[in-house]
């Protein structure tokens, strides 16, 4: 699956224009919601569309145009207020204003990302109000990504926008100390999108999504380094695939690097030394960087062991997560050290690993190289009861039987 | 708060074969409960007979009525139940998606009232 394939050209015009309408709309009336329900229909139009009628020269113009055509003419049911029709038509005049001058539509949408990740605002709700006020996504499609309701997210979504316009939150973009401090928890809110489904089986969940979003953010804030590391993180994972489709599950160490892709590869090692150029190490860099220790095997034909702990370590210091932390313990253990390993992992506070497929595929691992199998092989059996994956689930079973031998 | 999970698996095909699940199916069922036992979840719950095993009952103007095979005849079938007790929905539907049936059936969640 390459991120290319995510959407048709036609659909990612589209929701290129509509997430910089909203942005422009959004930052003007403080207001999300309105912009979104102001060209939602135009969207959706344009969606239907433009696969078959072709994009139009002005994409933009295009969706203004149908969008402002629509709230004239009181066609749209959920428009309820005459109040709110005026504000529209005034907001529609104003983005018209700034189109039809000699230069390019202004890009907001770093403004708008930032003030959905803002920490005013829900921690469970940035990641979606992101996805649907820069992409367009619908309630309906992201509740089956982020494992809730409809009815639960689109209820989060309304609460989320009306917190924003309630506490003011600005739309735009703060000055470059700031910066870096409000990026955090939008890069998380955009990590958060691609991690949802690590499976590479059936649907990709948001990856595309989050990796449309990562290279969006390396495009308006160049300067930011952990937003290039970011982008460099997610293309070394979906540059080595862990599953062919329908195929059995392969773990990294066991993994052929002449199935990974090296375009993707050279992508994201070229992301995170301009990055490092910059001086200015953080999480994500860091993530980055024990993947290019990983990839960097397709070349050398081994793994630098010593190399990976060392960026552990020093990721643990900024960014000591459940998920770092499970990492650190299985490359201990792969770097010949189970006993090690195993003492990391039992630290781990219990309630926070009970239900944490990772954790437990570790545990496994460590225990059946300190030659412990019954714990090894009970450690196996709940990763498997703990993984969505049918491939990953079969593997773990395979190991566990392979115990008894 | 506790909710009901029902495995809704793929219909067992011929009658008369009440055919044992294959080895692997029935490791990956062993391994989902134990990871529901082990944290701390699991309430209850039983696997059921294919549903060519069924009788259904109905009583109509004072008359019983009953007949051979499950109450709703469709390709996927009750297979079984969980009952557990987590904090949320959200968490219910995370076991939901841990379930097996989840990939080769359906897998439902409502709450226990």
């Amino acid at each position: 699956m390459t991120a290319a394939a995510a959407y048709s050209s036609a659909d990612l015009e589209a929701r290129q224009a509509y997430g910089r309408l909203v942005a422009f709309l959004a930052a003007r009336s403080g207001d999300l919601a309105a912009a979104e329900d102001a060209l939602g229909d135009a969207l959706l139009a344009a969606l239907e569309r433009w696969p078959a009628d072709g994009v139009p020269s002005n994409p933009a113009a295009w969706l203004l145009t149908v969008a402002r055509r629509r709230a004239i003419d009181g066609t749209r049911k959920h428009l309820r207020a005459e109040a709110a029709q005026a504000e529209l038509v005034r907001m529609h005049d104003e983005a018209e204003a700034a189109m039809s001058e000699e230069r390019p539509f202004p890009d907001d949408r770093l403004g708008l990302m930032l003030a959905c990740a803002h920490p005013a605002v829900d921690p469970a709700a940035r990641t979606p109000l992101m996805l649907q006020a820069v992409l367009g996504l619908s309630a309906e499609r992201m509740a089956s990504a982020f494992l809730t309701s409809p009815a639960a997210m689109t209820k989060r979504l309304v609460r989320a926008k009306a917190k924003l316009a309630a506490s003011g939150v600005p739309f735009t973009i703060p000055g470059r100390e700031a910066l870096a401090e409000r990026m955090k928890p939008l890069l998380e809110a955009v990590y958060a999108a691609f991690t949802l489904a690590q499976d590479d089986e059936g649907d990709p969940a948001l990856r595309h999504e989050a990796l449309w979003l990562g290279r969006l953010l390396v495009e308006l804030a160049p300067d930011e380094p952990e937003a290039a590391g970011l982008l460099s993180l997610m293309l070394f994972v979906i540059a080595r695939p862990a599953t062919a489709a329908g195929a059995e599950f392969v773990p990294l160490s066991r993994q052929d690097p002449r199935g990974w892709n090296e375009e993707l590869m050279h992508e994201a090692e070229a992301l995170l030394r301009s990055a490092g150029e910059l001086g200015q190490p953080g999480r994500y860099q860091l993530e980055a960087a024990v993947q290019a220790v990983h990839s960097a095997r397709r070349s050398s034909g081994f793994t630098d062991w010593t190399a990976v702990l060392t960026l552990y370590h020093r990721l643990l210091q900024v960014a000591p997560t459940v998920g770092a932390q499970v990492a650190f313990a299985a490359a201990l253990a792969q770097s010949g050290d189970p006993t090690e390993a195993l003492a990391a992992l039992d630290v781990l506070d219990p309630p926070r690993i009970a239900a944490y497929q990772p954790y437990w595929a570790t545990r496994a691992f460590v225990l059946a190289a300190l030659d412990r199998r019954t714990e090894a092989g009970n450690a196996y059996m709940r990763a498997s009861g703990l993984t969505e994956d049918g491939a990953v689930r079969a593997w773990l079973l395979a190991q566990r039987a392979a115990l008894a031998n | 708060m506790q909710y009901m999970i029902m495995n809704y698996v793929p219909a067992a095909s011929l009658e008369g074969s009440e055919s044992v699940p294959p080895h692997a199916d029935m490791e990956a069922w062993g391994a989902y409960t134990t990871a529901m036992i082990d944290a701390g979840v699991m309430r209850g719950g039983n696997a059921l007979k294919p549903s060519f095993t069924a009788t259904t009952v109905r009583l109509r103007d004072g008359r019983r009525d009953v007949h051979d095979g499950p109450y709703a005849d469709s390709k996927e079938e009750l297979g079984g139940y969980y009952i557990i007790d987590v904090p949320d929905l959200n968490a219910a539907l995370q076991w939901a998606a841990r379930n097996p049936a989840a990939s080769t059936g359906a897998v439902e969640v409502r709450p226990v009232m």
